[in-house]
Order: structure tokens, then C-alpha cells, then sequence
């Protein structure tokens, strides 16, 4: 796709761009609902956390200065949060855009809107220079960095400055001494925050390492100063064990990155991963913004975080804010930043790095507290003060946060999934629930950015609250068209560790051995699955005879009370029997007696229903014919079938399903000639990644890998012409 | 099959009890008539007797070794196809009349069909269903009377003919008794054509002069890894043609529903196919005299698809997927797609609006950019005359770049396939409503659904483009040899790629925001459904064939 762009760019451009403005008038509707119209520009009015406003305790001066207008250089969800607050503040937005985003929702929202390049990041969200002209064009008194891209630039930072227009983030020099590794470390050090316990330095041999070792105190990680990737590196709990991971790790190392030195600090086992939001303003004030608990982790990245931790004693959550604190005043930090520690199972913390920009999971820490983080970042960049003491940062409540991924989590806890939001609807019908997306129904979910589709957060008073919210939430979030990992999140809001609050940075891989199977169901579960699914059945049923305009239809004798069904579930059988009863029906399986009640319908996915008079969510993801349905039950997706009996004592004949697997090749579906073949042997591809575009008819195809999986053989080349049915790319 | 045994047993013993009661009056009155009471008593007896055999078909051990094939005998079929309790059988103690070949001998009442009247969902439908169990399902002249006879009364009471497949061939011995039969089925299958809906499933074999039944049929739809559809079988095309192939590869459903467009779907298994069947069935009227079926609708008539306003790419020559704009629009996002799997160009489908059923044809831009070629043309104008032929309203949705251009398709004749849609749509007189979606370019525009072809409502959305052809080939043309293509290419684009020339014209009827659309088709098809609009007398058309 990206190949062609630039082409058709260049002169199908001023239709491109009267068919956008043709949309914008077209999408009037949403416009009104989004756009500030006139004077009153707090069109936006924050969520309601039980009878209080989200931001109860946001602060800033009556009449203070602020900017006229700010530039969000960002995408996605990032770039609605900043321009909401605007909105809420009265700021004038300005969006920046690649051409693929010319229609989403960051695009619409903002009251201008500038393309800046084709989908490709490093051709528009990542050109710094085309940003800086749009500042320029648009007069932008400020710009918000968001996270990723830009943020952490410090040439960025640094040429907004030459503009004489603010970053609205740290100063350069902060930006610049906390990026680098080293040097971050180094300062954190001076700072007097906790350090993991090392030897600065490399190891000069296996006598040295034991003695090293021996003075951290076991256990210890030894590693290759090049190392990465867990190449090189080895855990010791004893002096022959460091002798061992010495040699090995020393060889590996030579062998896999050709240096073989040898570092060594103190193992940290089972870590939580507790992060200290900080607020600092450029007169030299901080607050800490208490602590984010990020340890559910999957290769690093963070899938559910919690404010406050369950871990933390009030002793401990102010010596790490203190240090972070401190650690801040030593940078000379002048905004929104997070310190990460890691923290061991007796509360010893340790500094892991510092994020110098607004964090992903800011909104967490913004329902405990009562504070706009982007609000006071704004103001801080603005010049004000902070009007907060640290005695005004309270923690009121808890909040939670799973982050709704376009991935399949049944593939090593997530691998990025691509396609089009065919329904899409958030769950903010319920109370004390924010969705942080910047997508819609009918977005698209490409290759070219963070497959995010949603950082789902929930407010409660206790912790159980909290999590019961957002088990309804997750249950009645409705995303078709793309695979996403829901059913491991509401899955592990369940778990018993998790529940418990037990949890570590291994926390998956321990809970999770062999890995994501899909919720486990109960024998009870089944039974109450089985009952609902016969209810809805039965529903189908129903209105399959219910014609308006047949008249020569059968009289019927009365509509019939009782029937006996056979629900299958993943291959095991529930009989059942099924009585009407006044607003719905009384289904017995295996003597346990279910009441179904409720709202059924096909017309939305979610239906409501009541179980015996407790609620039950449940999604009729899709309807696939002959009594069979795809239904999310527990966040999980289950294909069950209800049958009667004479069904299912004839299905025993049936022969079992094979499955033929045609996915492993991308096969020409027309004559044509390869505009692009983008993947080469050996590559890794997603699910429905695009991996060459045909051209034919003047049409460009995108041709897609039906499944996940390695590159094995590309058979044609950029250019060449092919035939239908002719293999392109073959998968292993 | 047990259940079915029970019940006639259990009628039975009821009116055994009754006749014997009378039996035993007459008795009493007159001992002379002993004789003839013992007459009627086997009578009865072997009127029982007959049912019981012919229950079971060609007898329990090939019952087993159809189950054991993972099929379902012609009863347990026709069973699990109607309503509970709802099948009414003919022709159950109809024997063949051979005395070849020793066949005199071998006689099962009701012969090798199973045939009578049920039930879906409450609406009558006739049903013959093939017992591959006696002499392998083969066509007799008793089995084509059969056949033939539930087909007259379906036609005479206008009800749809459900054909379920499951034969070896000709009965052999009979000749050309058998041969007659088939001729016969042929005649009723041509005679209801567009009157009554008929289906064939199916489910075995079906091979020589048999597949020419379900080929004259309105839809013909297969299960998978049992259902074989083939003029001659392998072993014949090895001896003439010395080509090798599988049983599958040459008329398996895979081969039918997607190479050669015999078949219009395939299914899992026989349930599953018989279960789908009764939904498919709900879709159809059950005459040409009938109404498209309406029934109650849940989904909000005038619900919005925000999704809509962005289905359609940026860049005008990227894809996507036609099937978004249809499920997003229909209700519930129920689709019944024929011909799924071959001709993907285009799409075909039944699915309802507001409850009304409706058939959609759209062009597909994710296969072969959307364009029509033969596959595609003969596809669509064979579902867009089933429904004109079953008052079944026509909503089509646009994004054609054109015919497929090649010398594979110009030596195929592309020129009269293509006729045949563009003759369907213009012969339509059911509601047809059309929407251009992107682009709708050169004859391809006039042959789908268009204003010119009588559409009734004709709607453009905002990225609408109806041209002749695209830019570059059309600046090539108009502005030949032309120093600067660049700049003519952008006027060109700037007069043409825009709804507005169609739209001032009058042959779009409006420009519409996407996400009205269901709204908007749905108020049109009420307006629509006292449409009356009749072609000129004729005896009949002549479609280019």
C-alpha cells in the first residue's frame, strides 16, 4: 500500500481532499456531538465517579493564562484524552494526521486537522519536520506530545523551543539524562533513590564473580554487558552456581554478541512492578501522585494496572514517592513524569528507569486522585504553579485498568490481530466506567499503529467493587471484527491470585503455564450456559414462525410449553428440559433448575439475563445457522449447538469435522501484476497482514496471510505478472 | 426412525382395536361370514405388516452401513427436515412393476423414495427424499410416479418441492421405464420453474441423467464429503479421457460450490444441512402467487450504521469488503449467502429488512477488484430472476470498476454472459433499489440495477463515482498525446469522481449519508411493496442463453 501512495497522493489529493470535506459535512451529527460550537466550549463534561465529577480535585487559578491553541502530536486514543481536556478547558485542538487517519476519530474530534504523510509512522507521525510546518501553518502555541513518537525526543523538544512554542512535557535536559540508561541510573544513584544492589563494573573472572556475589547476597543475576533478549544471562543461588553462570554466559555471550563482558546485581525474585506517578512544575515544586501496581505483564508490556497497590503500606508508598521526588527535583523535571521500581516480596524498591512523558496508564491515577494530569501538565508548561501539596494528593477509592488489545491472546498471551471494528460498542453505560479509545464502529485496526483498541478503566470504592465493575464492563463489551484479548483479561479478573492481589511480573507465565486456553468452565457454568443457550434457541425458534403476512400458514395448535433439548458444549452433551414460565423459561439440567429470564433478542449482541434472579451477560457473538451459535460467555467465545432430541440421537452418525488447512499459502485470486511484495522468507507475520498487493483492473488487492506464522517461501517478486490460483507466498 | 416405528405401531393397535371391535359384531350377527372375518383380520395384518417393512427402507443392515457413510437414511431426513409430527406420506405401499432379471422377487413397499408433505415452521412444503437403501436409491418408474405425483399436487396447491438427493442412477433393470421417469421429474422440474420454489439437497450420489433434476431446480445445495454430482463418474472419464480424478475432485461439493457453480452451497453434515435448510426456507414465499415472507423484526428499523461512514477507503483504489455494508444494513446481520464460495466477485444473498425478505446482489471489491466476468454475470442474473420470479425485492449495492477485459473472457463470451445480468435486471419488475457505494464505471454502471434499468430508488453515497472509465484511460483518450496528463487527469477527477453528474442528471435519485442507509431502504421498501409494474404480453422472454 504504502509503495503506491505517494502517487496517487500527489495528484488524487484534491479529491481526496473534497471527498474528506464531502464526509465531514456528511458526519454532521457526530460533529455536533463532538465539535465546541460557539462560546460554550466545555462540551465536554467529565464522567461522574458515584456523585462526584472525575476530576473533583483538579486545581488551577480562576483567571490564569492559558493556551489559545495546542497541537497534539499523536494518534489514537492519546490524542482524544489531550483533546478532551482542551475541550473541557476551552483550548483550541489541532490534530495532526496520516492520510490513513484522515477519517478517524482523533482526525474529527480536533477543531483542525492537518495530514502530514502516508500511514507509515516514520513518514508522518514520526517526521518531525512536517509536525514543526504544521505548528507553524496552524499557530499552535503548544504541542502535546502524547506517548511514543515524539514524546521523548529531545531534538523535538528542542526545535519547538527555537520556535518560541511550548513542549508541553519535560525540559530537554531532563528528557535527555533520564533516556539514557546509564546515565539515568547514575543520577538515581546521587539522588539517593534505591539502586538494585551491582558491581559497577564488569567481572574479571570466576573467583571475582563468587566474591561479587557473595557481597550482594544470593540470589544474583549475571549478564552480558551486550547482552539482550535473555541471551547471556543466568540466575545464582549458590557459589557453584556462579562459577557455572560465569563460563556459560561468558561463552554465550562471546559467541552471540562477540563481548564477553560480565555484569552482575542482586536477583530480584518475583518483582512487582510498582511505578510512582510525579507532578513537578518549573518553580521546583513535586507531588507524587501515589503508586500504579503494572505487575500483570506479558514480554514486558503491561496488561492490567491498578491504583492504588494492594502491596504498599503507607510507610513504603511515601519512601518511594519521596524518591521519586527526589529523583525529579535532581533532573530539574518540569512536568508529568513516572519513576518504575521494581519491588521484592519484603518491600525493598529498587529503580528500574524513569518515563518522561505522560504514561499510558495515567487514568488510574487520575480516579484516585481527583487530578487532570493533562490539565496540570498544560498549566505547568503554561508557567504556572502547582496549587496541590502533597497533603492535597489523596487516594480516594481504587481504579483499575485493563488494556483491550487487537491481539489474539490464545497465541503466547497476545499476537497482534488486525481488521475492521464491524460492531464496536463501549460499556459506558455503566457507572463508574471510562474507556480511553480513540477508535470507533467501522475503525480500522491496520498494521501501521499500536493495535490498541482500548484502555477500558473502572472506579469503585474498595477494590472489589472496582473489580466487579469491571468484570460487567469486559462482559458487555462488544468488539466484532477483529480478534482481541478480553477473554484473558476477564479471565484473569477472576483468578484467584489476582483476586487476591497476589501477583508478580511472572504472574502469567505462572498462572498460565501451558499458556491462554479460554476460560475454564465449571460443570455449573456449563449447565447455566446450556440453559441460557436453550433459552435463546428457543427465542430463534419462536421467531422463525412468527410470519406477519403468510396466510396460508397452518393453524398451529397451542404454542407449545415443553420441550426437551441436547445443548453441546465443546463436545460435551447437556440434556435438557424446558418449560415456559411467565417472562421466560425454566430449563432443568441435570436436575439443577436454572430460571432464564430476561430481554433475548438478536438485534444487539449483548443480552441480559437473569439466572435464578442473579444477572448473567452474554453475547450472541454470531448466529451460524442450524441451532448453532457463537456465544461470549465469561469473556470466552463458546460455539455451542442445541439440538432436539431426534437431532441428537441421529447425530451420533455424523462423521467428525476435518480440518483441512488451506491457510499456509497466499494464492493469487486474479491475473495480475505485484505492485509490492512486502514480507520476505523467514519474516513473521500476523493474521490477516498484508503481504503483497496485486495489481489488477487498475485495482490494487491487498493480499492478506490468512493465520499467523513464518514466511516460508515467496515465490514472485515486486513487478512480476502472475496468474490466477498462482501460489505467492507460502507459510510454514 | 424408532420413534416413527412407535408412533404408527401405537395408531395402529388403536384402530386394530377399533376394527376388530366391528370384526367381532359382524361375527356375532352371521357365523357364516367366519371366512371373511379371518380375511379382513390379515388384511389388517398385513397392512401392518407392509408399513413395518416399509419403514425400514432396504432393511436394517443397510441402514447400518448408510449410518456407518455418516449419513442419515431418507426418513430420519425427511424427520429432522418438518416440523415434529407434520409428515404426511403418499405412495407408501407403491411397489416397481420389473419382472426382469428376476426383480419380481425383490420388491420393498414404497419402492426407493420417500415422498408426502410436511411442514416448516408451519408452511406446507412436499418433499421426496431418495432411499439409497433400497436398490441404491435408483430410479424406477415407480419411484419417478412417486416423485411426479407429490409435484403435480405442489404445483396444483402452489407449495415448494424439497428434492432430497441420494441415488446410484437409472434403475437398470427397468430401461427405459427408468429412463421415462427421469423425463418425467425433467417436464414438472421445467413446468414449476417460477412458480414454485424448488430445492434439491444433496445428499449421496447423484450421477448420469439424474443431476439434470436439481440442475433445473432453483437451488441445488450439496453436503460435504458425502454428495457426489457428476454426468460420468470417475471410472468412465479414466476410459475416455484417461484423465485421473477422484470421486471429490470431479463432482464433490467442494468442486460444485466453488469451481463449477453447479451448487449453490455446501453444508457440514446432514444435519447441518437440513437445518440450515429449514432457515433458507423461511426466506422463500411459497408460490409466485405469494408474498415475500414478513415476519416480526426486532432490529430498530431506523438504527443508524455509523459504521458505514468509513467502509469505504480513503484511497479510491484500495478494497474492502462488501459483506460490512450488507450485514451492517440487513437486520440482525443475518445473511444467507448463495454461492459463497464461487464467482466471490460478486455477492448473492437473501437476508431481511424490517422483516421483509429481500434478495442483495452487490459487487465484491475484496475479490478481482469487484469487476464482472462470466462467472459473476451469470451468478447474479440468475439469483436477481429467482427473486423477480418470487416477488422478492432486489437491493443492489455498486462498486464496479467495470468487465473483466482479456482475451479468456472475450473468447468465453463475456458479451452474452454479461447480457444475461444485464438482461435479469431490466426484465425485474419486484422493487429494486440500488446504491453506488464507489465506483460505478462504463457499461458495468447501466447493467447494475441502474436508473436506466428501471430501478426504483437509486442512491449514490458521497464517494459515488459514475464515469465512463477511470481518469488516466479516459485522459488518454480525450486528451491524446497530451503534454500535460497530470493536470487534464485532475480536472477529469474533479468532473467525474464525485456523485453529482449522476446525481444532477436525475439518475441517482439522491446523495445519502452511509449510515441512513437501512433507514432509507427500509421506508422505500414500504413505499415499494404496492408496486405494480408488468412486462408486455409474451410467451415467454428470450434471455441470451
Amino acid at each position: 500500500m504504502q509503495n503506491m501512495a505517494a502517487p496517487v497522493r500527489l495528484h488524487g489529493h484534491s479529491a481526496a481532499k473534497s471527498l474528506l470535506s464531502g464526509f465531514l459535512q456528511f458526519s454532521k451529527d457526530f460533529h455536533n456531538s463532538l465539535r465546541v460550537c460557539g462560546q460554550t466550549r466545555s462540551l465536554y463534561t467529565t464522567m461522574k465517579l458515584y456523585d462526584r465529577e472525575q476530576y473533583w480535585n483538579d486545581r488551577c487559578m480562576p483567571e490564569e493564562t492559558k493556551f489559545d491553541k495546542i497541537l497534539i502530536a499523536n494518534r489514537g486514543e492519546i490524542a482524544c484524552r489531550v483533546i478532551k481536556t482542551c475541550q473541557r478547558l476551552g483550548i483550541k485542538t489541532v490534530a495532526v494526521h496520516s492520510s490513513a487517519d484522515s477519517l478517524a476519530v482523533h482526525t474529527r474530534m480536533a477543531d483542525e486537522a492537518i495530514c502530514i504523510g502516508p500511514a507509515p509512522t516514520s513518514e508522518s507521525y514520526l517526521r518531525m519536520d512536517k509536525i514543526l510546518e504544521a505548528v507553524k501553518e496552524s499557530g499552535a502555541q503548544a504541542v502535546h506530545p502524547g506517548y511514543g513518537f515524539l514524546s521523548e525526543n529531545t531534538q523535538f523538544a528542542a526545535e519547538l523551543k527555537v520556535l518560541g512554542v511550548s513542549f508541553v512535557g519535560p525540559n530537554s535536559e531532563a528528557i535527555h539524562a533520564m533516556g539514557d540508561k546509564i546515565e539515568s541510573k547514575r543520577i538515581a544513584e546521587k539522588a539517593g533513590v534505591n539502586m538494585i544492589p551491582g558491581f559497577d563494573g564488569a567481572i574479571t573472572d570466576a573467583d571475582h564473580c563468587v566474591k561479587l556475589a557473595n557481597d550482594i547476597g544470593y540470589p544474583v543475576m549475571i549478564k552480558a554487558s551486550a547482552g539482550g533478549g535473555g541471551k547471556g544471562m543466568r540466575v545464582a543461588r549458590s557459589d557453584e552456581d556462579a562459577r557455572l553462570a560465569f563460563r556459560l554466559c561468558t561463552q554465550e555471550a562471546k559467541s552471540s554478541f562477540g563481548d564477553d563482558r560480565m555484569l552482575i546485581e542482586k536477583y530480584i525474585e518475583n518483582p512487582r512492578h510498582i511505578e510512582i506517578q510525579v507532578l513537578c512544575d518549573k518553580k521546583g515544586n513535586s507531588l507524587w501522585l501515589n503508586e500504579r501496581e503494572c505487575s500483570i505483564q506479558r514480554r514486558m508490556q503491561k496488561v492490567i494496572e491498578e491504583a492504588p497497590s494492594v502491596f504498599l503500606d503507607p510507610a513504603t508508598r511515601r519512601a518511594m514517592g519521596e524518591q521519586a521526588c527526589q529523583l525529579a527535583k535532581a533532573v530539574g523535571y518540569d512536568s508529568a513524569g513516572t519513576v518504575e521500581f521494581l519491588v521484592d516480596k519484603d518491600k525493598n524498591f529498587y529503580f528500574l528507569e524513569m518515563n518522561t512523558r505522560l504514561q499510558v496508564e495515567h487514568p488510574i491515577t487520575e480516579m484516585i486522585t481527583g487530578v487532570d494530569i493533562v490539565h496540570q501538565m498544560l498549566r505547568v508548561a503554561k508557567g504556572h504553579s502547582l496549587l496541590h501539596k502533597q497533603a492535597d494528593i489523596p487516594i480516594e477509592g481504587w481504579a483499575m485498568e485493563c488494556r483491550v488489545y487487537a491481539e489474539d491472546p490464545f497465541k503466547n498471551f497476545g499476537m497482534p490481530s488486525i481488521g475492521r471494528l464491524s460492531r464496536y460498542m463501549e460499556p459506558l453505560h455503566l457507572p463508574n466506567t471510562r474507556c480511553d479509545s480513540g477508535i470507533t464502529e467501522g475503525s480500522d485496526i491496520s498494521i501501521y499503529y499500536d493495535p490498541m483498541i482500548c484502555k477500558l478503566v473502572t472506579y469503585g470504592r474498595d477494590r472489589t467493587s472496582c473489580m466487579e465493575t469491571m468484570i460487567k464492563a469486559l462482559d458487555s463489551y462488544i468488539i466484532k471484527g477483529v480478534t482481541h484479548n478480553i477473554p484473558l483479561l476477564r479471565d484473569i479478573l477472576t483468578e484467584s491470585r489476582f483476586v487476591s492481589g497476589d501477583v508478580s511480573t511472572n504472574y502469567l507465565p505462572e498462572v498460565f503455564p501451558e499458556g491462554f486456553k479460554g476460560k475454564q468452565l465449571t460443570v455449573k457454568d456449563k449447565q447455566e450456559l446450556s440453559a441460557m443457550a436453550c433459552a435463546i434457541f428457543l427465542k430463534d425458534t419462536n421467531r422463525s414462525r412468527a410470519f406477519l403476512n403468510q396466510s396460508r400458514i397452518m393453524p398451529v395448535e397451542d404454542a407449545r410449553k415443553k420441550w426437551t433439548l441436547n445443548v453441546l458444549i465443546n463436545k460435551a452433551r447437556f440434556h435438557a428440559e424446558v418449560n415456559t414460565i411467565d417472562g421466560g423459561y425454566k430449563v432443568v439440567v441435570a436436575d439443577d433448575v436454572f430460571e432464564v429470564k430476561g430481554d433475548l433478542t438478536f438485534s444487539t449482541p449483548l443480552i441480559t439475563a437473569t439466572v435464578n434472579g442473579e444477572e448473567r451477560l452474554l453475547q450472541v457473538h454470531q448466529k451460524l445457522g442450524g441451532g448453532q451459535y457463537d456465544l461470549r460467555f465469561h469473556g470466552t467465545l463458546f460455539t455451542v449447538s442445541v439440538m432436539n432430541d431426534l437431532a441428537y440421537q441421529l447425530s451420533q452418525y455424523m462423521p467428525e469435522k476435518k480440518e483441512v488447512d488451506t491457510s499456509t499459502m497466499v494464492l493469487a485470486p486474479m491475473p495480475g501484476v505485484l505492485k509490492s511484495v512486502n514480507v520476505s522468507a523467514g519474516d513473521a507475520v500476523a493474521e490477516h497482514q498484508e503481504v503483497c498487493v496485486l495489481e489488477a483492473m487498475k485495482m490494487q488487492n491487498s493480499l492478506v496471510s490468512a493465520k499467523v506464522g513464518k514466511v516460508k517461501k515467496v515465490n514472485y517478486k515486486t513487478g512480476d505478472t502472475v496468474n490466477e490460483g498462482d501460489v505467492i507466498v507460502e507459510l510454514e | 426412525m424408532a420413534t416413527l416405528i412407535g408412533c404408527t405401531r401405537t395408531l395402529f393397535r388403536c384402530r386394530g382395536v377399533f376394527q376388530r371391535t366391528l370384526a367381532l359384531q359382524a361375527f356375532r350377527r352371521q357365523d357364516s361370514t367366519m371366512a371373511s372375518v379371518e380375511l379382513t383380520l390379515d388384511v389388517k395384518r398385513r397392512i401392518e405388516e407392509t408399513r413395518q417393512k416399509a419403514l425400514l427402507g432396504g432393511g436394517q443392515r443397510r441402514i447400518d452401513v448408510q449410518h456407518k457413510k455418516g449419513k442419515l437414511t431418507a426418513r430420519e431426513r425427511i424427520l429432522l427436515l418438518v416440523d415434529e409430527g407434520s409428515f404426511i406420506e403418499y405412495d407408501m405401499f407403491l411397489e416397481h412393476s420389473c419382472s426382469d432379471f428376476g426383480m419380481e422377487k425383490q420388491k420393498f413397499p414404497g419402492d426407493s423414495v420417500v415422498t408426502g408433505r410436511g411442514l416448516i415452521n408451519g408452511r406446507t412444503v412436499f418433499v421426496f427424499s431418495q432411499d439409497f437403501t433400497v436398490f441404491g436409491g435408483s430410479l424406477s418408474g415407480a419411484h419417478a410416479k412417486k416423485v411426479c405425483k407429490i409435484m403435480d399436487q405442489a404445483l396444483m396447491v402452489g407449495a415448494p418441492v424439497i428434492g432430497l438427493n441420494d441415488s446410484g442412477g437409472a434403475r437398470i433393470q427397468e430401461g427405459v421405464e427408468s429412463l421415462a421417469g427421469y423425463a418425467d421429474i425433467f417436464q414438472r422440474n421445467v413446468e414449476a420453474s417460477g412458480v414454485i420454489p424448488q430445492i434439491s439437497m444433496i445428499m449421496g450420489p447423484c450421477a448420469g441423467g439424474a443431476v439434470y433434476s436439481p440442475a433445473l431446480t432453483d437451488f441445488t445445495f450439496m453436503v460435504k464429503n458425502t454428495s457426489y454430482l457428476f454426468i460420468t463418474g470417475p471410472d468412465v472419464v479414466k476410459s475416455v479421457t484417461n484423465e485421473d480424478v477422484t470421486q471429490e475432485e470431479l463432482g464433490g461439493a467442494k468442486t460444485h460450490t466453488s469451481v463449477s457453480g453447479v451448487a449453490h452451497k455446501a453444508f457440514e453434515n446432514d444435519i447441518d444441512a437440513l437445518m440450515n435448510l429449514r432457515e433458507f426456507f423461511n426466506f422463500l414465499p411459497l408460490s409466485n402467487k405469494d408474498p415475500a415472507p414478513l415476519r416480526s423484526c426486532e432490529d430498530p428499523w431506523d438504527r443508524d450504521v455509523p459504521g458505514l461512514d468509513t467502509v469505504i477507503p480513503l484511497e479510491s483504489t484500495a478494497a474492502y469488503d462488501m459483506h460490512d455494508v450488507i450485514t451492517g444494513i440487513i437486520d440482525d446481520q443475518e445473511f444467507f449467502e448463495i454461492m459463497p464460495a464461487y464467482a466471490r466477485n460478486i455477492i448473492t444473498g437473501f437476508a431481511r429488512m424490517n422483516g421483509r425478505t429481500v434478495g442483495v446482489v452487490g459487487n465484491q471489491p475484496k475479490v478481482a477488484a469487484g469487476c464482472l466476468d462470466i462467472n459473476a454475470s451469470v451468478k447474479a442474473a440468475r439469483f436477481v430472476r429467482f427473486c423477480d420470479a418470487f416477488n422478492i425485492p432486489l437491493i443492489t449495492f455498486v462498486d464496479v470498476p467495470g468487465f473483466l477485459p482479456g482475451t479468456s473472457q472475450e473468447y468465453g463470451g463475456i458479451i452474452r454472459h454479461g447480457a444475461k445480468l444485464l438482461y435479469a435486471f431490466a426484465e425485474a419488475t419486484v422493487p429494486k433499489i440500488t446504491v453506488i457505494t464507489r465506483k460505478a464505471y462504463g457499461g458495468a454502471y447501466d447493467v447494475m440495477s441502474s436508473k436506466h434499468l428501471k430501478g426504483d430508488m437509486n442512491y449514490a453515497w458521497p464517494t459515488a463515482e459514475v464515469a465512463v472509465m477511470g481518469a488516466k484511460g479516459a485522459v488518454s483518450i480525450i486528451f491524446r498525446g497530451s503534454a500535460n496528463p497530470a493536470s487534464e487527469e485532475a480536472e477529469y477527477i474533479e468532473k467525474f469522481a464525485n456523485p453529482f453528474p449522476a446525481a444532477d442528471r436525475g439518475y441517482v435519485d439522491d446523495i445519502i449519508e452511509p449510515r441512513t442507509t437501512r433507514m432509507r431502504i427500509i421506508r422505500d421498501l414500504e413505499t415499494l411493496a404496492s408496486k405494480t409494474r408488468e412486462n408486455p404480453w409474451k410467451k415467454h422472454a428470450n434471455i441470451p442463453l
